[in-house]
C-alpha cells in the first residue's frame, strides 16, 4: 500500500503543478457552461410550444382550429407522463389532448401557458374543455446541458489524463524506471486510476458548486446519487483510457485512438442535444458508448428526480464496461 | 568473496540480429566489473538481461545461485543510460517516491548528502544539469541500499570535471563493498574504477580479466609518439606504427634501439613522447582498428 499511495501522491502533484492542464480542466467546462447560460438566457426563439396527444382520433368537440394558430409549435407526444413532465419543467408550454373528452394542461408559473390558454379559447374551444393546472420549475437548457458538460469534461480528463499520460511515460522511459523496482503493474495502474478519480471528482464537485452559486441549477434528485453515478462513470472512462494506453508506444497513435473514441461520444452521447429524434441506428450506436449511460443517468437524477434504483440499468452498463476495459487493459499492459 | 552474479551462455536474438552470442561470466561480490565494447557490441543488451529487464533468448542469469526473482529487484540498484522521471517532482520528492517502493531503504537526507544533491533538492528534476541529473539517477539506484549496482554508461555526455566528480562518487560506493557492474566506452573510466573487465564485440566477449593483467597479456611493448616533423617511415621501417593526423605512434619493445635508429636516420626527436599502452590501445587492438605494420 505504501508504494501505491506514493504513486498516487506523485501523480497528483504532477497534475496539480501542471498549471496549463489544471487550468484547462477547470476553465473549459466553465466557459461552456457560462457561455450556454448567457447565449440561451434570452427569450426562446420559438414563441410557444404545445404538446399534442390524440390527434389520430380527435373528439368531435376538439378545438381543431387552434392547430392552425401561427407561431405555435405543435409537438406530438406519445406518453402522457412524459408530456406532463415537460409542462412541469417548461419544456412545453401546454399539453393538449384532442381525444374524448378534450383536455389541456398548463403550468401556472409559465406565462406562455396563460397566453396559449387565451388563444385556445379564442380559437373556438368549447368553454367546458377540461383544464388542469400543473406546478414545476422551468428546466433551462443550461440545466439540461450541465450533466453533459461535466461528463464530457470527465471523459477528456480520464481518456487523455490517464491514457495519454501512460503512453508518454512509456515513451520517455518512466515506465521502464518503474519496471525495475518492486512496484507491480497492478499497483501502478490502480494508483493512476485512483489519482485520476480523486482529481476528477474534486474537479466535478468544484465546477458544480461554483457554477451553481451563479446559475442555481434545477436538481430534483439526490446529489449523492449524482456523485455515485459520476464516480462509476469516471471509473469506466478511466479504464477505457487505460485499455487504449495498455501497450501503445506512440503519442501520436494514442492521441488518434483517444480522439477516435472521444469525438463520437461527444456528439452521439447527448452532450449538446437530445438524440430522441435521431435515426434508430444512431441511437443504438450511442448506447455502446460509455458516455451515453453516464449522461442519461445523471440527467434522470437531476431533471426527473430519479433515484439510484431507476438508473440501475445505466449503472450496470457502466460497471460492465469498466470490468471489460480493466480486464483488457490489464491483459494488454506492457511496461515497455 | 563469493560469486554474486553468474551468467551462462546468454543469447539474445532480435529479428535478423544476434545481439548477444553465448556470453558466460561471473562477478564476485564487492568487485567492480566493467563491460566494455564499441557501440552495438551488445553490452547494453547483456546488462539488461542481467538486470532482468530483457528476457534472454537462451542461457541463464543467476543471482547468488538462484534465478532472478521478485526479491532480486529489492537487492539491486539500476542506473539507466537514459531515463526520464515524472514531471514537476523535485529531486527530494523523486527520491522519496522511489524509496517508498522498497522494504530496505536509505534515508533521503543521506542520499542527498552522498550524491551532493543538497543545493537543488527542492528543484524540479527537469531543470537539473547533465551532471546533476546523473547524480540524481545514481541516488535513485542507491535508494534501496542495493548489494549490486548496475551503471549503464553513467558518465556519457558529462564534461571532464563532472566525470571526475562522478568517479569519486563511485569510488566511495565501491568502498562500501557493493558489487558494481559498469558498462562504459571510456577506457580511462574502466581502468580507474574496474577490478575486472570484459571487452565485447559483435555480441561476444573477446577478452576478460583484470585491466593490468590484460595489458601485460596483450602488450609487451611501449609506444613512442613522434610528431611528423617531416618524418615518414620507409617501407623497411622495422616496427609497427600507427599514423594519426599529426604524429606517428611506434610500437616497440626496444626503446633505446628504436631511438638510435631514428637518430641514425636523421629524424628529429623534438616532441618525442614515450608512453605505456592503455586500455584504449587494447580495446582498439582487439576490436579491429587497423594497424599498419612495417615490413
Amino acid at each position: 500500500m505504501r508504494s501505491f499511495w506514493a504513486l498516487v501522491v506523485a501523480r497528483n502533484r504532477e497534475f496539480i503543478r501542471d498549471k496549463g492542464t489544471l487550468g484547462w480542466n477547470l476553465g473549459f467546462p466553465l466557459v461552456v457552461i457560462f457561455g450556454v447560460a448567457i447565449i440561451f438566457a434570452g427569450p426562446d426563439r420559438e414563441l410557444y410550444k404545445v404538446g399534442l396527444m390524440g390527434r389520430e382520433a380527435p373528439a368531435a368537440s376538439a378545438p381543431l382550429q387552434f392547430l392552425d394558430t401561427r407561431f405555435v409549435g405543435f409537438v406530438p407526444i406519445d406518453n402522457l407522463e412524459d408530456g406532463l413532465d415537460k409542462v412541469r419543467h417548461h419544456r412545453l408550454d401546454m399539453l393538449l389532448d384532442l381525444g374524448d373528452p378534450p383536455r389541456y394542461w398548463i403550468n401556472e408559473s409559465n406565462q406562455n401557458g396563460y397566453l396559449l390558454e387565451r388563444m385556445l379559447m379564442g380559437a373556438g374551444a368549447h368553454p367546458a374543455i377540461a383544464k388542469e393546472l400543473l406546478q414545476g420549475r422551468e428546466v433551462r437548457y443550461v440545466d439540461w446541458l450541465l450533466p453533459g458538460v461535466l461528463a464530457m469534461n470527465m471523459m477528456f480528463s480520464c481518456l487523455f489524463g490517464v491514457g495519454y499520460v501512460i503512453v508518454r511515460y512509456r515513451k520517455s522511459g518512466i515506465l521502464r524506471r518503474f519496471k525495475v523496482t518492486p512496484v507491480s503493474a497492478l499497483q501502478f495502474i490502480s494508483a493512476q486510476v485512483v489519482s485520476r478519480m480523486i482529481l476528477i471528482m474534486l474537479t466535478v464537485a468544484l465546477l458544480y458548486a461554483g457554477t451553481d452559486l451563479v446559475l442555481d441549477y434545477f436538481v430534483l434528485g439526490s446529489l449523492l446519487d449524482l456523485f455515485i453515478v459520476f464516480t462509476v462513470g469516471g471509473l469506466c472512462l478511466t479504464a477505457m483510457g487505460l485499455a487504449v494506453a495498455a501497450r501503445t508506444h506512440s503519442e501520436e497513435l494514442a492521441g488518434g485512438l483517444l480522439n477516435l473514441f472521444s469525438w463520437p461520444m461527444m456528439f452521439l452521447s447527448g452532450v449538446w442535444f437530445s438524440l430522441e429524434g435521431a435515426d434508430p441506428w444512431i441511437r443504438r450506436a450511442a448506447q455502446v458508448l460509455p458516455l451515453t449511460p453516464l449522461i442519461d443517468a445523471s440527467r434522470k437524477i437531476m431533471i426527473d428526480g430519479a433515484g439510484l434504483l431507476s438508473v440501475l440499468p445505466e449503472l450496470a452498463t457502466l460497471a460492465g464496461m469498466t470490468v471489460l476495459f480493466l480486464g483488457l487493459g490489464a491483459y494488454l499492459f506492457r511496461w515497455e | 568473496m563469493g560469486v554474486v552474479l553468474q551468467v551462462e551462455n546468454l543469447v539474445k536474438v532480435y529479428p535478423g540480429v544476434k545481439a548477444v552470442d553465448g556470453i558466460s561470466l561471473s562477478i564476485d561480490e564487492g568487485t567492480c566489473f566493467g563491460l566494455l565494447g564499441p557501440n552495438g557490441a551488445g553490452k547494453t543488451t547483456t546488462v539488461e538481461m542481467m538486470e532482468g529487464l530483457t528476457p534472454a533468448t537462451s542461457g541463464e542469469v543467476r543471482y547468488r545461485g538462484r534465478r532472478l526473482d521478485r526479491a532480486f529487484k529489492n537487492e539491486v540498484g539500476i542506473q539507466f543510460q537514459a531515463t526520464a522521471l515524472q514531471d514537476y517532482l523535485t529531486t527530494r520528492e523523486v527520491l522519496e517516491l522511489f524509496g517508498q517502493f522498497y522494504p530496505r531503504r536509505v534515508a533521503v537526507d543521506e542520499l542527498i548528502e552522498m550524491c551532493s544533491l543538497g543545493e537543488f533538492q527542492h528543484q524540479d528534476n527537469r531543470k537539473l544539469s547533465g551532471g546533476q541529473r546523473q547524480r540524481l539517477f545514481l541516488a535513485l539506484a542507491l535508494v534501496n541500499d542495493p548489494y549490486v549496482l548496475f551503471l549503464d554508461e553513467p558518465t556519457t555526455g558529462l564534461d571532464p570535471q563532472a566525470r571526475r566528480n562522478f568517479w569519486a562518487l563511485i569510488e566511495r560506493i565501491k568502498s562500501q563493498h557493493k558489487t558494481i557492474v559498469l558498462t562504459t566506452h571510456y577506457m580511462d573510466e574502466a581502468y580507474r574504477l574496474c577490478d575486472e573487465i570484459a571487452i565485447m564485440d559483435h555480441g561476444r566477449i573477446i577478452a576478460q580479466g583484470q585491466p593490468q593483467r590484460l595489458l601485460h597479456q596483450y602488450f609487451d611493448n611501449v609506444w613512442l609518439e613522434l610528431p611528423k616533423n617531416g618524418f615518414a617511415p620507409a617501407e623497411s621501417f622495422p616496427w609497427k606504427f600507427l599514423e594519426s593526423r599529426e604524429a606517428f605512434e611506434i610500437q616497440t619493445t626496444d626503446v633505446t634501439g628504436t631511438i638510435r635508429y631514428l637518430i641514425d636516420h636523421g629524424v628529429s626527436l623534438a616532441g618525442l613522447r614515450v608512453r605505456t599502452p592503455t586500455l584504449e590501445d587494447l580495446f582498439l587492438e582487439l576490436t579491429g582498428r587497423e594497424l599498419r605494420a612495417g615490413a
